[in-house]
């Protein structure tokens, strides 16, 4: 059952490859409107939970809803403009900034108008001057400035960001978790971040999903990683799994 | 040219056989299972061609051809072996680039319908056609195995599967077509066609030789471009399904 509250919702969800379960039995929602952190050790299922969300694969078993409505039900462009993904890794295709900063739109044959683009730029603290340079030319947080705008041009009400802090130096990831704020204040995005930083998800996100090896372990406001209650979060929280 | 004078020419066998021998390069066996085969092979086309030739009759021809798209895709599928489908996928682009070449030959007169003529011509083709296919195949893979996060990207951002693998597709079609073009515009400067020669050799003239050539040469372009072009798109939409998702199993096989 879903709520008009749950920007996706999870029904016993199950996602194996061959005969590895990368997800066991997930079931769970993310409220609307609100960030929420996804935090976990290496290889718990994150970004594969992730995939699942942007529709660029399927559950082996289970149900998402995605605003109520299963994901099967959308055409697979319309969930993806309305689930945007920003990975780890930002990457870009070969060309300008401007290039790359429409591409959502030259995907769907239209073109991003100048103001637009510039817009956009500010949005996320770029100058408008970079539009003209070649994307191998910006440095790790600008690329992920740009990823983070590139995937704003499709206006998504769903924004999933796969750590996208952890390879930038501390003022750069201030920058951008002042600008994930803003989105969220300003276009009410539901936000999901995943990220290995816990100071970050304490800070950032109001709720937060603890995962382990491909389950959902704990959920609830962030306070939760302050004071957990299962054992294997408390070892977590404390460093002892990685 | 007589057996004698044939046998005589095994000279130019024996000479890497004893440079190898001599120089321990291991290539004896290799050489001397080469020349056997090649010497049957090639007679044995010999004397069929020739039965062929004496019957004319077209079923004999369109039996030929068969064995000859057989054969060509059977080769080139290894390289293709994660693409579902494959052989057929190969099998109807050899097909299509010798009905395209020969309806054109045919239907304007510029060659005759004889099996000296559609015969040789089909085998220059559907060969090519072969090589170019394999060219594209191994390209391909490649680059589709080697773009994988750019594919993802232009999936995730709401693209279709032809969008996200346009540019490897494209990259691959040029990879595979351009040796052809690239040894037109040196033919005849570095080296002479093996067929122009053959013909000037057993006392063709040699303007005919070259304008037969030619004929040739601008056909090998048309199947260059045609069978990576139809092989290209018959090939991706086995590596997405109908929600638009990249199957990572058929691309893991690929690397």
């Amino acid at each position: 059952m879903t709520t008009n509250l749950e920007a996706i919702r999870f029904e016993q969800v199950h996602y194996t490859v061959d005969s590895l379960h990368i997800l066991k039995n997930i079931t769970g929602s993310f409220p609307k409107g609100e960030i929420t952190t996804l935090v976990g050790p290496s290889g718990a299922g994150k970004t594969t939970l992730f995939r699942l969300c942007n529709g660029l694969k399927s559950p082996s078993s289970g149900e998402i809803y995605i605003h109520g409505k299963t994901i099967n039900s959308y055409d697979p462009a319309e969930l993806r403009q309305n689930v945007g993904i920003a990975l780890q890794n930002a990457t870009m295709i070969n060309g300008s900034v401007r290039k790359n900063l429409e591409l959502p739109l030259t995907l769907q044959g239209k073109a991003l108008p100048q103001k637009d683009a510039e817009e956009l730029m500010h949005v996320v603290g770029l100058d408008k001057d970079f539009l003209k340079r070649n994307s191998k030319d910006l440095s790790g947080g600008q690329r992920q400035k740009l990823s983070i705008a590139r995937t704003l041009v499709n206006r998504p009400k769903i924004l999933l960001l796969d750590e996208i802090t952890s390879s930038l130096d501390r003022v750069s990831q201030q920058d951008i978790e002042k600008l994930i704020g803003q989105i969220n204040q300003e276009y009410g995005t539901t936000i999901i971040w995943i990220t290995h930083n816990l100071e970050q998800a304490l800070t950032i996100g109001k709720y937060t999903w603890v995962m382990m090896n491909g389950e959902l372990i704990e959920t609830g406001t962030s306070d939760l990683l302050r004071n957990p209650e299962n054992d294997k979060v408390k070892r977590f929280v404390k460093g002892e799994v990685e | 040219m007589s057996f004698l004078t044939l046998s005589i020419t095994l000279i130019f066998v024996i000479i890497p056989l004893v440079l190898s021998k001599t120089l321990n390069l291991g290539l004896e066996k290799d050489t001397l299972i080469a020349t056997v085969r090649s010497i049957i092979q090639l007679l044995a086309v010999g004397y069929i061609l020739q039965f062929v030739f004496d019957s004319e009759n077209m079923i004999y021809i369109l039996l030929m051809i068969t064995l000859m798209v057989g054969a060509a895709a059977q080769n080139a599928r290894k390289k293709g072996a994660s693409i579902k489908g494959i052989t057929w996928k190969l099998v109807l682009t050899f097909i299509f680039v010798e009905v395209l070449t020969q309806s054109i030959l045919l239907g304007l007169t510029i060659t005759p319908p004889t099996a000296q003529y559609i015969i040789p011509i089909s085998g220059m083709v559907i060969g090519n056609s072969m090589v170019l296919g394999i060219l594209f195949l191994n390209r391909f893979t490649a680059e589709m195995a080697s773009h994988r996060e750019e594919t993802e990207l232009i999936l995730s951002l709401g693209g279709t599967p032809k969008q996200a693998i346009h540019r490897q597709l494209i990259t691959s079609i040029q990879a595979s077509t351009i040796p052809t073009i690239e040894s037109q515009k040196t033919i005849g400067l570095v080296q002479l066609p093996g067929m122009m020669s053959g013909q000037i050799i057993a006392g063709a003239d040699p303007v005919q030789a070259v304008m037969f050539q030619l004929l040739i040469l601008f056909l090998l372009l048309t199947t260059a471009v045609v069978t990576s072009i139809m092989l290209g798109y018959l090939s991706y939409p086995t590596l997405f399904n109908d929600r638009m998702q990249l199957l990572e199993e058929r691309l893991e096989n690929l690397d």
